[in-house]
């Protein structure tokens, strides 16, 4: 390898810090110091880089060496592989799950080489802290174009033209909304960004504003001069630091480089951002719920219309979009509208990200073209389902979405095909869950989160997501009746004709999908009393098999509630009257032995069922 | 207390687009939002007593009472949740013997949970603090928290 002019990109996405990130940066640091190598290597720290499951990650370009799940150990190592005669460190490297065969660099990896980035295009490249780095990439470039080059009705014609539709999952047109809010009478108007990312299981937002937080506010400052507004504010989760202050950073050296401002590169237009850090309610992701909240009120959702763009923040026009829709703004303004619609389905233009996660090998932020199918994304970037298990089924959409099974695999991935199999986009979030998971339990762990941010101003919604979770807590518990799968279909169409606003029209599609597809696992709880995936509490059991177990007396010392009877060399027994099936036992049976088991249903302690 | 809440109170204008923020930067400096501090708050901002804690109390993140010392936050993202968070859950309840949004006796520790944390590649996981403990078992956790007595601050149980 030739030293010149390398990078060493340390990833600093939330993953990756989590996992030690910060204190491998400061070893790596030292060792370039140490090699002498501080002139011909340049260290940096950028957001995610998106293949979370294997982080820490440290990136070497412009080879593009990818090295993964690095530890400070590390350091001095891969700092020498920089020297004139390094190689690169194949011990670090990404390995094929099914040879074992080290992949150096990135763009042979399946997770990366399946993928096609623009929204995360530079994520995980530049240091998101550095406005020069983003300029390095072309950034601001758009709106120079846009300032200089283009009219205001003509950079709504362009967002028209390309098709974008928003991508914080309902999937309105972004250039009719665009045209509405320039039309409609008033001032001043504001620019809002939703960056209120309450889905869990999703990050895709978060990773944007940590990895790229100017591409977001080039998007906003177009958009403000397309509509007419002078003002814009970014509406992001206070439980998102880094987001936050990197989106600080980022509007301050933008500020000073004179794209925000007064008077901005000289056009005569004037464009201001500031932060509103939202306060942790599930439903401000709804746009009149986020307008509320801004304006300092409980943060409930208002009958519309008057749609935002007409009558929206303080009664003016109010343009909403989600944080990805404004950074897809800079790639249509710049390249055109016609490349931007050159990708993408007839009716889902561009690319979708997308969190993905769960039980599958592949964890991380992954950018695709709309229209690619659930299987490519899930086995071959995602690498399958770990530990030989079986896939049971994909969530989409999260609190919002459905639970899609195996049999529609070959869904594409787009606004219209999501919706027509009972599913969303939603704003990112896609869970892979496997035979392990109880899908009943998936349904109620999503009810439980919907009833709980309901914010209880449509009484269907307040009240019908209660009984709802009444009735799957029941089911969980081994007390379901017959008659409760329909109660809960019936329940569940109500709500969504009986609310206000997206959390309670669509509160009731994860239940609703699971019995659509998965009815038979509510049958097993209601009417065998058994849980198949052995995961509701009171529908399974723990035993000990005698011929297996070496009487160790570990599982024993460590029960919670000392529920196992064993000494020495007597094979041990759980009182299934005292156990609280916490699986502890399991956990702790030397793998060697792996005496204890779990079984869907009750045991009784004469063994039987 | 009072001087500390007039020096954050005259960053402001006191306008009502600015009560969420005061309550924010409040909740930042002191822990949580007392009762007489949200009095002055209602009183700065113009705003109605119960209007100030209607809208604190709408949002998650404001709490009431004063924190214990170290704040564990387990995640129940829905990465973590398929991946066993309800045992984890479960495994700090029994060990700390507190319910989640409680506090030990000793306010050593408060027990959190929060709908994703964000770092679903290491589901499940939890923070103790800022310190995000990732792949965890229950026994993983559990030993985290083995002597909650004597272990002082996150960076002991790393």
């Amino acid at each position: 390898m030739s030293n010149s002019q390398r990078t060493v990109l340390v990833c600093q996405g939330t993953g990756c810090v989590s996992a030690g990130a910060e204190q491998i940066y400061s070893s790596l640091e030292a060792e370039i110091a140490r090699s002498g190598l501080k002139q011909s290597v340049q260290l940096k720290h950028t957001g995610c880089h998106g293949f979370c499951q294997q982080g820490p990650l440290v990136v070497v370009e412009p080879d593009g060496i990818f090295y993964a799940r690095v530890q400070t150990g590390d350091a001095l190592e891969i700092a020498q592989s920089l020297l004139g005669t390094g190689d690169v460190v194949t011990r670090l490297s990404y390995r094929d799950p099914v040879t074992g065969e080290p992949i150096p660099y990135y763009r042979d990896i399946p997770f990366y080489g399946k993928q096609q980035r623009t929204i995360l295009k530079n994520c995980g490249k530049i240091n998101p802290e550095s406005i020069d780095d983003y300029l390095a990439v072309d950034g601001y470039r758009a709106l120079r174009k846009a300032l200089f080059e283009l009219a205001p009705e003509k950079v709504v014609e362009e967002v028209k033209r390309s098709g974008l539709r928003g991508l914080g999952g309902a999937g309105f047109p972004t250039g009719r909304k665009w045209e509405t809010c320039r039309q409609a009478a008033g001032e001043p108007k504001y620019v809002v960004c939703n960056a209120d990312e309450g889905d869990p299981g999703a990050f895709q937002d978060r990773s944007t504003l940590e990895a790229d937080p100017h591409s977001v506010l080039e998007g906003m400052i177009i958009a403000g001069y397309a509509i007419g507004a002078r003002q814009g504010y970014v509406y992001v989760r206070a439980e998102y630091p880094l987001a936050v202050q990197r989106l600080q950073t980022a509007i301050v050296q933008a500020r000073e480089k004179g794209y925000l401002g007064s008077d901005i590169m000289g056009s005569g237009f004037g464009f201001d951002v500031e932060i509103f850090q939202g306060a942790g309610a599930f439903v401000c992701g709804e746009e009149t719920a986020l307008i509320a909240s801004i304006e300092g009120k409980r943060g409930m959702p208002s009958f519309r219309p008057p749609f935002p763009a007409v009558s929206g923040l303080w009664g003016k026009p109010t343009l909403l979009n989600n944080t990805k829709t404004y950074a897809s703004i800079r790639w249509i303004i710049g390249q055109g509208a016609d490349w931007f619609a050159g990708r993408g389905t007839q009716k889902s233009k561009g690319t979708a990200v997308f969190s993905l996660t769960g039980k599958v090998s592949n964890c991380g932020l992954i950018e695709v073209p709309m229209g690619t199918i659930l299987r490519e994304i899930i086995y071959e970037i995602g690498g399958g389902i770990p530990a030989g298990k079986a896939f049971k089924a994909v969530q989409t959409g999260g609190p919002s979405g459905g639970c899609l099974p195996a049999s529609m695999l070959d869904t594409p991935v787009d606004f219209d095909s999501l919706a027509a199999v009972g599913s969303i986009m939603g704003s990112g979030g896609m869970v892979v869950l496997d035979e392990d998971t109880c899908m009943v339990d998936v349904a109620r762990y999503f009810l439980d989160f919907t009833q709980r941010e309901s914010c209880g101003e449509c009484s269907l919604c307040r009240i019908g997501t209660l009984q709802m979770l009444e009735i799957l807590k029941a089911i969980t518990a081994g007390e379901g009746k017959p008659e409760d799968i329909d109660l809960l279909i019936e329940l569940g169409e109500a709500i969504k004709k009986g609310s206000l606003c997206g959390l309670g029209r669509t509160a009731p599609n994860p239940v609703l999908t699971t019995i659509r597809y998965f009815r038979d696992e509510y049958e097993a709880h209601i009417h065998d009393k058994k849980c198949p995936a052995r995961v509701c509490k009171e529908l399974i059991s723990y035993r000990i098999s005698p011929d297996k177990c070496k009487a160790c007396l570990i599982c024993g010392r460590e029960c919670p509630v000392g529920a196992i009877r064993g000494e020495k060399k007597q094979v041990h027994v759980i009182d299934q009257d005292k156990c609280i099936r916490c699986g502890v036992c399991m956990s702790v049976c030397p793998e060697r032995f792996a005496a204890v088991e779990c079984i869907p249903g009750r045991l009784t302690n004469g063994g039987e069922q | 207390m009072t001087e500390h809440l007039s020096g954050i109170l005259s960053g402001y204008r006191g306008a009502r687009g600015e009560l969420i923020p005061i309550l924010q930067k409040v909740q930042e400096r002191f822990g949580y939002l007392a009762e007489d501090v949200m009095d002055e708050v209602a009183a700065f901002t113009g705003v109605a007593k119960s209007n100030v804690f209607g809208v604190a109390s709408f949002y998650n993140q404001f709490r009431f009472d004063p924190p214990g010392r170290n704040q564990i936050t387990v995640c129940r993202g829905t990465a973590c949740h398929v991946q066993n968070a309800p045992a984890i859950i479960d495994e700090l309840r029994r060990q700390l013997r507190i319910e989640v949004g409680g506090t030990t006796p000793d306010r050593e520790y408060s027990l959190e949970t929060v709908a994703c944390i964000g770092c679903c590649a290491l589901a499940p996981c939890l923070k103790v603090n800022e310190d995000v403990h990732g792949r965890l078992t229950p026994e993983k956790a559990r030993k985290l928290f083995s002597h909650p007595e004597t272990e002082k601050g996150g960076q002991d149980v790393q």
